[in-house]
This record gives C-alpha cells, sequence and structure tokens, in this order.
C-alpha cells in the first residue's frame, strides 16, 4: 500500500475511530525498512519480493546447468514439428524451479552428481565429455523403470524426475505449447464440440 | 474497478453496521444493506483486489509468464495464477489441531475473500437437506425449511446471474438460469457412459454470465479461467459483483487490512457496541462503532471472533451462553479419481476451454434408505484439452508401457526418451478425466473448533484449534464414490490412474477441511440452549448481533455451500432492514 492510502486510513483517527494516534514517523520507518522491489503486474507484493530473493539464488553451477542441457536434449529432441528441450528454455526453467521448490535440489544436485561418476565408471571422463553414442550407452539403461538393471536404480529415479522436469518444461513453453496446438487462452465463443468431431466419435446433442 | 479511494469515504462516527469480512456473506450484506441506505462499514483483514485491474489480473496469461509455469507456491496453493491471496498456511497466523485429529483451513486474505478463486459451483439446497433429521434421524433439523429459503435464492439467482436448467428434481430445486454451456467431447462421453448405468447427468450450475444481465458486467468469453478472477467481471466473485456496486451507494466504508480482534459490547445491555481490530500494515490498534455488528469473517473465523469476544458478562465468549459456539464443525465429503480415456488419444485439436469449470454434473440419484450410509454426495467432472502448465506430462512412465497405449498398438517399455517419447505426450494430451465426489457428512457435536489456549497469532489474537474426525458414514460413503467412478470409468472405455483407493486410505476420503466448505459452526435453532442464532442468524444473547456466513448451517447438504451461505445472508439482511423500520434494532 502506497503511504498516500496508509494515512487515508489514519486519517479515520481525526474521526475519532482510532484508540491510538497513528505514528507517522513509525509509518515511514516501516517503509524505508523494505528492500524496494517493484512489484510487477500480476504479482503481490510479497510474491515480488519472494520471486526476486529466488532469482538472486545461485544454486545449480555452469557445469551442472549444461549436463542438463544435454540431458534435456536426449529427452526432447528437435523434431520435424517443434525445436528441442532447450530450445524452448527448458535449462532456466529447471535452474528456477528447483530453488523454488526446494525438495528437487539434493535429487537433482545429487542425481547429476550419479550421472558423473556412473559415466566416469564407464568411460573415464564426465557426461558431457563423452560421445553422443557413449551417452546414450548409459541413458538407455536407466530410461526405462520397468526394465532396468536393479543396481542402477538410483539412476533411474533420477532420469525419471529429469524426463518430468524437461516434458513440463517444454510443453509449458511458447514452442510446447504449439508444438501440442493448444487453442484456448483467447475470448471466443464456445458453440459446442465441431459437427466432424461428433461424427468421429458417433456423439450428438440430441442424445 | 476499485482503487483504495473508495474505500475511505464515510465521515460517521458510529456506523448503522459494521460487518467484519467481505466474502460471499459479508459482500451479499453490506450489498443489501447499503443499497437500503444503510452506512456499513466493512472490516476486511485482506488486501483490495479487482480482477480487471492490471496489478492484480493474471487472467490470459500464458504458463511462461510465471517463472514457475503455473506452479502453486507457498503463497498461491492452487497455481501461479490464481486468484487466492493467501491458503493452507498463512504466515504469522496459525492454527493448531487436537489430539492428533486432522483439520485444514483455506483462508483468503483479499477483498472478496474466498469468491475471488472459488469453482462457481452455484447449488441451491432441496427441501431435505433442511430436514435431515426427520428423514434418517442423524443430526439435527434446520429450524427453517426450503420455502423460507426459496425467495432469497429466486433472488440471488437474478441479482448475480447463474446458468443451469430446470429439471423439476425435487431436492435440487429449479431456479432462474442463464442458457448453460454445451458438453465438452468429455462431457458428452461422461453422459453417455452415465446413461448407460443409470446415473443422471444434467448441465451444471455455475454463477457466469453467459448472458449479459446488467451494463456493470460483461458476458463471459469462454477462456476457463474464472479461478483467476475475471476481468469483465463475468464470473460471481463478491469482490466484483457485491462489494463495488455497494461501495458506489456512497454508503460504504470500507477497510482492507483490517483484521479484527473482537466485538465489543456494553457490559450494561449486553449489546454490541462495534469492532476492535489490528491494522495488518501498521500495527495500529482501533475501533469502530456500529448500532449492530454482522459477522461474516467465514464459519471458523466468525466462532473464532465469538469465543475471543470474552467480558464479565460474556466469560464463555458472545452469544455463547449455550456453549455451542465452534461446535457441529463440519465440511463437506471429498474422494476423487481419474482416468484416461484411449479412444481420445491424438484427438483432433480446438478450442474447448468453455468456462472456467465443468459444464455438466452429477446430483445425488440414489436412495439412502437402500444403502449402507446415510447421505448422499454429487459428482464433479474433469478434463479436455486445457492449458498445458507446471505438471503437464508428469508420470508418463506410468502409462506409455501400457497395452494398446502406442501408436501402432504394440507394447513398448515404459518411459524412454526422445522422438517416440515426444509423440506419446501429444497423443495423450486432452486424453484425461477427472472424478470428484462431494458429499454430506453427519453432523457431530464432537467436531469442533475452539481457542487454543497456549497459541496467538502474530497480532496477539488467540488462535483456533480444530478437533475433527470422520465417522464410519462418511468413509462408507467415499468408497461408494470410488465404486461409481470406476463404473463410469470403465463404460467410457477407459483406464482408471493410479491404484483404486482402499480401505487401508478410506477410499480416498480427503482430509477434513480438504473441500474448503466449513459450515456450522454458530449454529441456528429454535432453542437457545443447543444453538446459537435464531432462525433469522441473529444471536439469541446479543439482538444487535448478526452472522452472514456458514457458520449458521445446521447441516451441509450434498451441495456446494456458498450459494446457500447468500441466500440467508441475503434473508438476515432484509430482517436486519424490517426490524430497523419497526424500531425492533
Ligand atoms: C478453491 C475453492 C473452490 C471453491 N469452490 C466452491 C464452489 O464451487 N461452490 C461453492 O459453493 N463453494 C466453493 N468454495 C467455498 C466458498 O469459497 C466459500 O463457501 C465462501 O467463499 C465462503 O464465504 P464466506 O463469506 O463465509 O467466507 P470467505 O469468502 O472466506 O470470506 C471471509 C472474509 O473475511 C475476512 N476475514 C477473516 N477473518 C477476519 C478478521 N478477523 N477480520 C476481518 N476480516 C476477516 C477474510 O480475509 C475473507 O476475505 C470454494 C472454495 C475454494 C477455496
Ligand atoms: S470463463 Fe468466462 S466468466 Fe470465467 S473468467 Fe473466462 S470469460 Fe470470465
Amino acid at each position: 500500500m502506497k503511504r498516500r492510502d496508509y494515512l487515508k486510513n489514519m486519517g479515520l483517527s481525526s474521526l475519532g475511530l482510532a484508540v491510538f494516534n497513528p505514528d507517522e514517523k513509525a509509518i515511514e520507518n516501516l517503509e524505508s525498512a523494505k528492500v524496494p522491489v517493484k512489484r510487477p503486474n500480476g504479482r503481490t507484493q510479497e510474491e515480488a519480493e519472494m520471486e526476486a530473493r529466488l532469482q538472486a539464488e545461485v544454486f545449480l553451477n555452469k557445469h551442472e546447468l549444461d549436463t542438463i542441457t544435454i540431458l534435456s536434449d536426449i529427452i526432447i529432441p528437435a523434431d520435424g514439428k517443434s525445436g528441442s528441450a532447450s530450445q524452448s528454455g527448458v535449462t532456466a526453467f529447471i535452474e528456477f524451479i528447483v530453488k523454488d521448490k526446494p525438495e528437487f535440489k539434493t535429487p537433482m544436485r545429487g542425481g547429476l552428481r550419479w550421472l558423473d561418476s556412473e559415466s566416469n565408471k564407464r568411460f573415464g571422463k564426465k557426461f558431457i565429455e563423452i560421445t553422443a553414442a557413449q551417452r546414450i550407452n548409459i541413458v538407455d539403461d536407466i530410461a526405462y523403470p520397468g526394465t532396468a538393471p536393479k543396481h542402477l536404480s538410483q539412476g533411474v529415479s533420477f532420469f525419471t524426475l529429469m524426463r518430468n522436469l524437461t516434458a513440463t518444461g517444454f510443453f509449458s513453453s511458447k514452442m510446447g505449447i504449439a508444438d501440442l496446438e493448444y487453442k484456448g487462452n483467447t475470448p471466443n465463443q464456445w458453440n459446442g464440440v465441431p459437427d466432424d468431431v461428433l461424427k468421429q466419435y458417433g456423439l450428438s446433442y440430441d442424445a | 474497478m476499485i482503487n483504495s479511494s473508495i474505500y475511505i469515504q464515510s465521515q460517521q462516527e458510529v456506523f448503522d453496521v459494521v460487518i467484519v469480512g467481505s466474502g460471499a456473506g459479508g459482500g451479499m450484506a453490506a450489498h443489501t444493506l447499503t443499497k437500503a441506505g444503510a452506512k456499513v462499514c466493512v472490516l476486511e483483514a485482506g488486501q483490495p483486489f479487482d480482477p480487471a485491474d492490471p496489478k492484480d489480473m493474471t487472467q490470459l496469461k500464458w504458463p511462461y509468464e510465471s517463472l514457475r509455469r503455473g506452479a502453486s507456491s507457498s503463497l498461491r496453493n492452487f497455481g501461479d495464477f490464481d486468484a487466492a491471496y493467501g491458503g493452507w498456511d498463512i504466515e504469522g497466523e496459525p492454527y493448531t489441531r487436537k489430539d492428533g485429529t486432522k483439520f485444514d483451513w483455506f483462508r483468503s486474505r483479499m477483498v472478496g475473500g474466498r469468491t475471488n478463486h472459488w469453482g462457481r459451483i452455484s447449488l441451491r439446497f432441496g427441501p431435505d437437506d433442511f430436514k435431515r433429521k426427520s428423514i434418517d434421524g442423524l443430526g439435527d433439523d434446520w429450524p427453517i425449511g426450503y420455502d423460507d429459503v426459496k425467495p432469497y435464492y429466486d433472488k440471488v439467482d437474478k441479482m448475480i446471474g447463474v446458468f443451469g436448467t430446470n429439471e423439476g428434481l425435487r431436492n435440487n430445486p429449479d431456479g432462474f438460469f442463464l442458457p448453460p454451456p454445451k458438453p465438452r467431447l468429455h462431457e458428452l462421453m461422461i453422459k453417455k457412459a452415465n446413461k448407460a448405468l443409470g446415473i443422471p447427468t444434467y448441465p451444471s450450475r455455475m454463477s457466469m454470465l453467459t448472458k449479459p444481465i446488467n451494463n456493470e458486467r460483461g458476458q463471459c468469453f469462454y477462456c476457463g479461467q474464472c479461478n483467476r478472477g475475471c476481468s469483465a467481471y463475468a464470473d460471481f466473485s463478491s469482490s466484483s459483483v457485491l462489494i463495488k456496486p455497494a461501495a458506489a451507494t456512497g454508503n460504504l466504508t470500507m477497510l482492507p487490512f483490517a483484521m479484527a480482534r473482537e466485538v465489543l459490547t456494553d457490559p450494561a445491555t449486553g449489546l454490541a457496541t462495534g469492532v476492535s481490530y489490528v491494522h495488518t500494515g501498521t500495527m495500529q490498534e482501533y475501533t469502530v462503532k456500529g448500532k449492530i455488528v454482522v459477522l461474516a469473517a467465514s464459519a471458523g473465523e466468525t466462532a473464532r471472533l465469538l469465543l475471543n469476544s470474552k467480558s464479565s458478562r460474556f466469560p464463555n465468549g458472545l452469544a455463547n451462553s449455550s456453549g455451542v459456539v465452534g461446535k457441529y464443525l463440519n465440511d463437506s465429503t471429498g474422494a476423487s479419481r481419474s482416468a484416461i480415456i484411449p479412444s481420445l488419444f491424438n484427438r483432433k485439436r480446438y478450442n474447448e476451454d468453455g468456462v472456467g469449470g465443468m459444464h455438466i454434473y452429477t446430483p445425488w440419484w440414489l436412495d439412502n434408505a437402500k444403502l449402507d450410509f446415510p447421505r448422499g454426495y454429487h459428482i464433479e467432472y474433469g478434463g479436455g484439452m486445457g492449458m498445458p502448465n507446471y505438471g503437464f506430462g508428469w508420470g508418463i512412465e506410468g502409462l506409455n508401457g501400457r497395452e494398446n497405449f502406442t501408436r501402432d498398438g504394440l507394447k513398448k517399455a515404459a518411459g524412454g526418451y526422445g522422438a517416440t517419447l515426444k509423440e506419446d505426450y501429444r497423443r495423450f494430451y486432452g486424453s484425461y478425466v477427472s472424478f470428484a465426489g462431494r458429499g454430506e457428512p453427519v453432523v457431530r457435536e464432537d467436531n469442533y473448533c475452539e481457542i487454543d489456549p497456549n497459541v496467538v497469532d502474530k497480532y496477539g489474537i488467540p488462535v483456533l484449534r480444530f478437533n475433527y474426525k470422520w465417522s464410519d458414514y462418511e468413509v462408507k460413503q467415499a468408497k461408494h464414490m470410488q465404486e461409481t467412478f470406476e463404473e463410469i470409468i470403465h463404460a467410457m472405455g477407459g483406464e482408471p490412474m493410479g491404484k483404486k483407493p482402499g480401505a487401508d486410505s478410506n477410499y480416498g476420503l480427503a482430509d477434513p477441511g480438504r473441500i474448503i466448505h466449513e459450515v456450522g459452526t454458530a449454529r441456528m435453532g429454535d432453542n437457545k440452549n443447543t444453538s446459537v442464532l435464531n432462525s433469522n442468524c441473529q444471536a439469541h444473547d446479543v439482538k444487535n448481533l448478526f452472522v452472514a456466513d456458514a457458520a449458521p448451517f445446521v447441516s451441509q447438504g450434498d451441495k456446494n455451500a456458498t450459494w446457500t451461505i447468500l441466500a440467508l445472508s441475503l434473508r438476515t439482511s432484509e430482517y436486519i432492514i424490517d426490524q430497523r423500520k419497526k424500531g425492533n434494532l
């Protein structure tokens, strides 16, 4: 609330409604104590402050983010219809969301470590340093929860988390929404299911 | 547009009426009373909110305009664009539970309260809902019946606008309905399946304007986002539809950031004289005086205010000579299930956002005399090609390994990566449906809220402590819901998701409070030893004190509560006007 509005509220005191006299100085102190974060449209002041804090925080480092970029593009590559996960901005999304949902921090950091260690065991190098074919050699062992070797179960959990975050990040991006051909979020007139679709499913509005 | 300047305009010292809370109940009282010429002051703990003000507006934003892609946060529990400031836990405003029982309490701290983002399912109670004890011997009857409330439901329908259809159902009464939107594809499929099963399906009844009803509010343009608040004011929220026009009368003093602490009384007469409050921004203490006090801070908070308003004359709290304040708290039962419908794989894309919610629903259709539980539930349906956001595609490894779920009908290993995985997400998009049962519990005296003897909030106000348990009745009802959902899913040719909730999880029965229909904490009745309010929601003990939220409810009904809160608040407000005219107040 703006100071002007506080003072308007305070105006009530002169009308006999206030028990205590408002202390204008106290209000000014309260306001100047706040970190001045601008409130963007659609956010409350509290949210603006929380988001500014989160954006200032650094959690994943460059190596971790580089690894995420490579992995996410293995999970969702470019094809004839749309670009790849990283082209849609998935890396930045994951960078933010693990800070916003701290329960992802350790599984993500630890999972990436697990991957580098597995890569080291197999090929003597970190995941980002091995060849594309070598990467697939590892991924094939952790991408299928139903058939993966038991001793790689932690890798499977990590890959499942990566798949979920990558898909969510990709399909909620501008590119992913266009890929899915979602047609809404715009003013329109709903007139019911199109006729050809009704026909396709053998349904009608008269039944 | 509501801006803060309208909040301060009255100059009077003693208001005709002081109302606490600006949600469904408080908004309706403020609207009715200011229109009748009363000078009204509304105390609202939360901040201003106007869905048409770019500062507050989230309608038509894309998921990528949110850092968390629309995920919920500690400050927006139902998603990053949802119009609820507040949530299950509010910093500095705790509540507690007794003896390991459960109760979750959702509070919104904003002008309009929880009506800014509610589901807009707008159901009247029927004649049976007021007289359950006469039917099954459990709980209590209301001191009023459907005929007493019907004229007010009618007025609310016309004033606020609700779509639906008159079906001539005895316990789901007809009303004054705007045209309903046509069912979506999955809704037609549900309807067809239900027909084969003998489960009735009707157009839903929700408060969005499918036709304009006045010049102040626009018409729905089918964005499917009512929970974000409508910038055209085409959906009902108390802030846009009640408080705004109330302010336009010039009779309303709307004080946001005003957290009521206690109702003040005159020690000599025992009458209410006003309300004390804390300004949440400055922490300064004020009082506001009124000839009449109306509590509408939500059922839980109204009990808290009464119990905290202690004096030598009212040692157990105000209006509590019966000791009933806080007791008979109840929330709707709820259980849900979702499914995937393979015939919808790779469906044709088109815009089916529709209104923000379901276009069809199923009211309670069975006879409890033939079942092993006493009360009914209605079914709410979800599904369709909604806007993808955070959570999209999550858990695909549980789906894409199933028989017949691949493009070519072959089985492949679950999970995976790469081009074929990308294909899977596209194929499954828009083929989910969900089912939610919302039912009536049996009200119990030993489900209650009280003042925690040890805990205060950051304003120094003693907080609520809840004690709530479901009984076998509710568990059996949830079991029935689960069986019904599976029947429908199978009749649609669908596959249920996850494991069927069993006895170990009370058949998926949601914890008390989770359905956010808390009612009953200051119930009405003819006997002042067993009720707090009379049938006009006037305190038995304090004649100038009224309650206008869901606290007066004697039972929950198998309907959502809000349309009844609105009708009762209107009825109580008209009673206040009448009594003032007659000089009784
Ligand atoms: C996600 C969601 C979906 C819902 N869907 C439906 C639905 O489809 N159909 C339906 O019928 N119901 C639904 N409900 C329930 C509905 O929102 C409530 O029944 C209704 O809003 C209750 O109205 P009320 O006036 O009692 O309280 P509220 O709307 O909660 O308003 C109370 C107001 O009082 C203020 N207040 C509280 N304490 C104080 C204090 N000490 N001093 C000053 N002000 C105070 C609060 O800040 C709030 O603004 C839903 C609720 C939620 C959260
Ligand atoms: S669906 Fe209609 S009423 Fe709801 S927010 Fe969109 S335009 Fe407004």
